[in-house]
């Protein structure tokens, strides 16, 4: 299956051939279209499905595209700045509610990511012991992450119910909490469903990558921190957190940018139009351009929300990936 | 960790903990999946009055679920044999070959990673329309659309993964082989994949999770015909009643494929990780 897209080639142009020192560096190695041909498939789709349609997205921007021109849009007119007046504008009624979701959509981040790095940390750490019934709990811990995403938020959007889902029957009639039964899918609730539904989401994938990460740290380092009286906190915050760090800073990285342009679990719990307290940045572009036809707007914020990754991505690698892995090695 | 008592006690309660908040939600899913119609109806009961596999069989009938099962089916596998294979290639190019261009191009493929499907769903709808305009090739609406996206998408994690993999694999292995006279890529496919299987295997269930839970551009790049399981549940939902029984017994359904992949894989998927990933 390999072989097929790479070039037909001479058996005496491959590096290793009518050399008798295979130890000789590669840099010495005659330049091989090998490498080329082998990246070149994936190089290829890349520019088709990533690298393409972005440059369009912000061409996209400066159209007057609407549903009417949308089938030939190549013909659609240019109309300059005016998307970008219309969609950023910050007293705007659209352009304020861009803002309003960037600020949601950061903090949305924040908490979704700390409560899955905990619960993961929590779950690895005590994974990492032996004992009986551990091959099971590691099983069940991963299975919110192998389940399809939209079976999860399907059945926690059917707890939520507020007349007769789990939710309000475990704190209103088992626990007694509650006095009334709360809309957890309205108002302000539905902020916080979303941050438990996508938390309950995430945390696996935290949890999979510091088990992974723990397994790296040999057992002797902690006999000799126990041996010398450090206690169960010092031990994780002095071994195992330094330990993790080059796997932290790139499960931080993914988990952070995953959370943050998180779509699914709002599109599946409350349908193409979130409640307005609870509308993050993907979700309201999508609505812009798939629910209210403004094409135009919806690529002038996504140009701004293009910008906004790129700059926290930057700074980020810029100053915590340096002490992690670096991307090519 | 050293197991002193405190450890063990706060073991036992943070694992009780843990395993209550992802056993809730799928004790809901298992129990609504086989309780009457008549007992979702109402305030939710713990346990379903009389057991019923009925709903198991209705949900066949009630939406075209095997039609939306067939598309998911065709249109991840191939999206993940293909992902795997390019991740296969380039992983191995970064890992073990210099070429000038290797880092720009890990950056810019690693990078695309970063950014949310809705900034490319637009224009890549856009762009498939032009397809379809000038060359004739129908891309919106056809499985080969949803191919091309999909395993695109899996793509820069795959790559990277794999090129870790593979860069932990001692080279004297292939370059044995080499000398024997195995060509590079007869190398690659004799020796290197081989030995990287928990690696490779790990990234093909990466793809498949990653495809077959989908929501935003199926919900735009798919017609009636090709609707994928993730937009065709919301059927059970749009009926003038929820069928909520139906729908979870659909859901335990969907999920069993790639429940069962990821639970005979998890291991590879753990060793996987701590070789390549994470190092």
């Amino acid at each position: 299956m390999t072989a097929h897209t790479a070039p037909p080639r001479a058996p005496g142009t491959g590096p290793a051939a009518g050399r008798p020192a295979p130890a000789r560096p590669a840099r010495r190695r005659r330049r091989s279209l090998l490498p080329y041909a082998l990246v070149a498939p994936a190089g290829v789709m890349e520019v088709l499905v990533h690298i393409v349609p972005m440059l369009l997205g912000v061409w996209i921007a400066f159209l007057g595209l609407t549903q009417l021109n949308i089938a030939r849009w190549v013909q659609a007119p240019f109309v300059g700045l005016r998307n970008f007046a219309t969609g950023l504008d910050p007293s705007g009624p659209i352009g304020s509610q861009l803002y309003a979701a960037l600020g949601r959509t950061a903090l949305f981040t924040v908490i979704v990511v700390a409560l899955s790095w905990s619960l993961g940390m929590l779950g690895a750490v005590l994974l990492t012991s032996r004992f009986k019934g551990r091959g099971v709990l590691r099983t069940l811990f991963l299975v919110p992450y192998a389940l399809p995403s939209y079976v999860g938020t399907i059945a926690w959007a059917f707890m939520f119910n507020q007349r007769d889902g789990v939710i309000n029957r475990i704190l209103v009639d088992d626990l007694g909490v509650l006095d009334h039964r709360p809309f957890w899918l309205l108002g302000g609730n539905a902020f916080w469903v979303t941050v438990v539904v996508t938390a309950w989401q995430f945390w696996p994938f935290a949890f999979l990558m510091l088990l992974a990460a723990l397994q790296n740290i040999p057992d002797s380092v902690y006999e000799a921190a126990a041996i010398d009286g450090a206690s169960l906190w010092r031990q994780f915050t002095r071994i195992t957190l330094p330990m993790v760090r080059p796997a932290n800073a790139v499960l931080l990285l993914i988990l952070s940018l995953w959370i943050f342009n998180q779509f699914n679990v709002p599109y599946v719990l409350f349908g193409p139009a979130s409640p307005p307290e609870a509308t993050l940045v993907s979700p309201l572009i999508y609505q812009q351009s798939f629910n209210n036809w403004n094409f135009g707007v919806g690529g002038a914020m996504s140009v701004l929300l293009l910008c906004v990754l790129l700059l926290a991505s930057v700074l980020y690698v810029r100053l915590v990936l340096p002490q992690g892995r670096s991307v090519d090695d | 960790m050293i197991e002193t008592p405190g450890f063990k006690v706060l073991r036992a309660v943070g694992l009780t903990v843990l395993s209550l908040i992802v056993l809730l939600p799928l004790y809901v899913i298992l129990v609504t999946s086989v309780k009457p119609l008549a007992d979702v109806r109402g305030l939710f009961t713990w346990f379903p009055s009389t057991v019923t596999l009925e709903p198991y069989v209705q949900i066949w009938s009630t939406v075209p679920l095997a039609r939306y099962f067939v598309n998911s089916l065709v249109v991840t596998t191939c999206a993940t044999v293909l992902s795997v294979l390019l991740a296969v290639m380039a992983g191995y190019a970064l890992a073990r070959l210099s070429f000038r261009g290797a880092r720009p191009f890990s950056l810019v493929v690693l990078s695309t990673q970063m950014f949310p499907g809705i900034l490319f769903l637009l224009p890549l709808f856009l762009i498939y329309t032009q397809i379809q305009r000038t060359v004739g090739l129908q891309l919106n609406g056809t499985y080969l659309g949803l191919i091309i996206t999909y395993l695109t998408f899996s793509l820069p994690f795959s790559i990277w993964m794999l090129s870790g993999f593979f860069a932990s694999i001692p080279r004297e292995l292939e370059e044995a082989a080499m000398i024997d006279g195995t060509s590079r890529l007869g190398a690659l496919v004799r020796v290197v994949i081989p030995v990287a299987r928990p690696g490779i295997v790990a990234v093909a269930v990466y793809c498949f999770i990653t495809a077959w839970g989908e929501v935003l551009f199926a919900s735009v790049l798919t017609n009636r015909d090709t609707r994928t399981l993730s937009i065709g549940l919301r059927s059970y939902a749009s009926q003038q009643d929820v069928y909520w029984n139906q729908l979870m017994a659909a859901s335990v359904v969907v999920s069993l494929p790639v429940l069962l992949g990821f639970m005979l894989v998890q291991r590879h998927l753990i060793t996987g990780l701590a070789s390549g990933a994470v190092k």
